[in-house]
């Protein structure tokens, strides 16, 4: 079977081909301004960062021997040979990560709850006054945008060393965040049964507690294990202000130059991060079906 | 007129059984997570030393150091902040750039398309998974070791923990690409590399633009964090005030931030929606 191709007359066919190349050339040169821009910023970054190439190649080798180093125990071999010895510690550290599961654990429950008293007011469909909108999104930002360990310093002139300090850091930390997931969910929920519940009289309570909070429980619970799983790592840090947790060790470890310390400590955060990433993601599968997981 | 229909009670119960008599596994449940959260939320706060009188104390006190902030004022210190928050904004600038650069060749490798092994998958993946596992914080600590206190130290701890989310990401981006355009480039007679040049990368440039933009907009957030254990800009100057209680410097600290964060978000979410398109964005 022969296909009839047909071949525009030469006139037109140039006219097109110029349209084409134009149209190219100026996304090509838009490309090419954006790089430009692009590089400037970055030369200038390099400069502010105090940027040294020769620092950073003559001290590579740092980097990787450091890596050597936190691999190898005292009596020169390497850690693996010897669980027991590498390991020494870890009746303490399996009792420094329970409390940092702790800290992250009572931090987002805390947390949560004051987002879930809070979100309805942020929420563009279900805040009762503007004004109070505003408070409640700019006190929701605040909390959000000032980071966790921040707060945990703060904190820890106020309240004292300890574990207090980074729980309330993470309480306060996750408020923000979950705040704003929350209220995006609730904006996001259908208005009908509100409608529903005012005509038959009901207080703005009730519109909340029998319309809104039915259809969004599941997707609140969902942020908040997310959130809990981002807690572990960010409690895993609150020991470097003394806000107590595993960071406290790792951080006398780094300083100190206890080489495989640093090694087994790093070991049991990661393993542990990744337990729980996986025991969270299986636990909201299971939870709120394949597509509540993104 | 319709009057509304006499239900009665007991033909509904015999008519639904599963709505009226759920059994009592079903109806336990949810109480009785409450409960077991509630339960390990009260050991939680026992074994973390909460206590009343000792939150209140505290409380107290915030409010003193609370009522110290205000004003905010930078004494003469002005320069040195400002010098301190370009070198924050540098280091979220360059330290998301190079993690972009390194990690679009290793999502490659990441992504199940490109490398349908499952086999040499798995440790590259794993490798990227235990690399975002570790603190951007414990990375800088490591970086300081290296390089020296300093805003470079802070560069590469954003580059080696954002090398790790994006890869994972970006290997996310190449997976949800459309397979159509490769398969068109391969009929064509082109190489594997032409695939992924002119298959793959158009389709997934603007989404892999758009997560750099996001991220440094939030690493912006972790440039400021990464100056408390001494990698530069202007994390390091909050921690000293706040260390030496110089509530009225600390507090405009905090404001500077605020207001450099809020102003990267305006202008990276300007420039997401250049790129992309406002659809994509949700």
């Amino acid at each position: 079977m022969t296909v009839a191709v047909s071949i525009l007359p030469e006139q037109q066919l140039a006219a097109l081909n110029a349209a084409y190349r134009e149209a190219v050339a100026r996304r090509r040169l838009r490309l090419l301004l954006g790089a430009v821009i692009f590089a400037a910023a970055l030369l200038l970054a390099a400069i502010g960062a105090e940027v040294n190439l020769r620092t950073l190649f003559a001290h590579f080798g740092n980097f990787v021997s450091y890596f050597d180093r936190i691999l190898t125990l005292e009596n020169g071999q390497r850690v693996w040979t010897d669980f027991g010895e590498w390991l020494w510690g870890w009746r303490k550290w399996l009792k420094m990560l329970g409390e940092t599961l702790l800290i992250s654990y009572v931090g987002t429950l805390i947390g949560a709850i004051f987002a879930f008293a809070l979100n309805f007011f942020a929420a563009e469909n279900t805040s009762p006054a503007p004004w109070l909108r505003f408070v409640v999104r700019r006190l929701l930002e605040f909390a959000r945008t000032v980071p966790g360990i921040v707060f945990a310093l703060v904190f820890v002139i106020a309240f004292g060393l300890g574990p207090m300090a980074g729980v309330l850091a993470i309480a306060i930390h996750s408020t923000g965040a979950l705040g704003k997931l929350f209220s995006e969910i609730v904006e996001n929920a259908d208005m009908k049964p509100v409608e529903g519940i005012r005509s038959t009289g009901a207080s703005w309570l009730s519109c909340m507690r029998f319309a809104i909070v039915p259809q969004v429980t599941a997707g609140y619970a969902s942020y908040a294990l997310l959130r809990f799983e981002i807690n572990v790592r960010e409690a895993s840090v609150m020991g470097f202000v003394g806000a107590g947790g595993i960071g406290q060790e790792l951080v006398v470890a780094i300083r100190k130059f206890y080489y495989s310390d640093v090694s087994a400590i790093l070991l049991t955060i990661v393993v542990t991060v990744f337990i729980i990433d996986i025991t969270t993601g299986w636990l909201r599968g299971r939870l709120f079906g394949k597509e509540a997981r993104t | 007129m319709t009057t509304p229909q006499q239900v009665d009670p007991r033909e509904m119960r015999a008519r639904y059984p599963d709505i009226f008599d759920r059994p009592a596994s079903a109806r336990l449940a949810m109480p009785a997570m409450i409960v077991a959260a509630l339960a390990i939320l009260i050991y939680g706060l026992v074994d973390l030393d909460f206590s009343p009188s000792r939150f209140f104390a505290g409380l107290s006190q915030l409010g003193w150091i609370s009522l110290m902030m205000i004003p905010p004022d930078p004494g003469s210190s002005l320069p040195i902040y400002l010098k301190a928050l370009g070198e924050t904004l540098s280091i979220a600038l360059l330290g998301t750039t190079l993690a972009a650069v390194f990690a679009l060749p290793v999502s490659l490798l990441a992504a199940r398309n490109i490398i349908p092994s499952q086999i040499l998958r798995f440790p590259v993946r794993r490798f990227l998974d235990s690399i975002r596992g570790v603190d951007t914080l414990i990375w800088a600590l490591v970086w300081i070791n290296v390089v020296g206190l300093g805003p470079f130290a802070g560069v590469l701890a954003i580059a080696v923990s954002d090398f790790g989310a994006f890869g994972k990401l970006f290997s996310e981006a190449i997976e949800g690409a459309d397979q159509k355009q490769v398969e068109g480039i391969r009929a064509s007679g082109g190489s594997a590399l032409h695939e992924i040049r002119f298959g793959l990368l158009p389709q997934v440039l603007p989404v892999i633009a758009g997560q750099v933009l996001y991220f440094i907009e939030s690493n912006t957030r972790s440039a400021t964090i990464i100056g408390i254990v001494g990698a530069g800009g202007i994390g390091l100057q909050l921690a000293e005030q706040i260390r030496v209680l110089e509530w009225q410097k600390v507090s405009f600290l905090i404001l500077m931030i605020l207001v450099a964060v809020a102003a990267i978000d305006f202008i990276s979410s300007k420039l997401r929606f250049a790129i992309i398109g406002r659809r994509a964005i949700a």
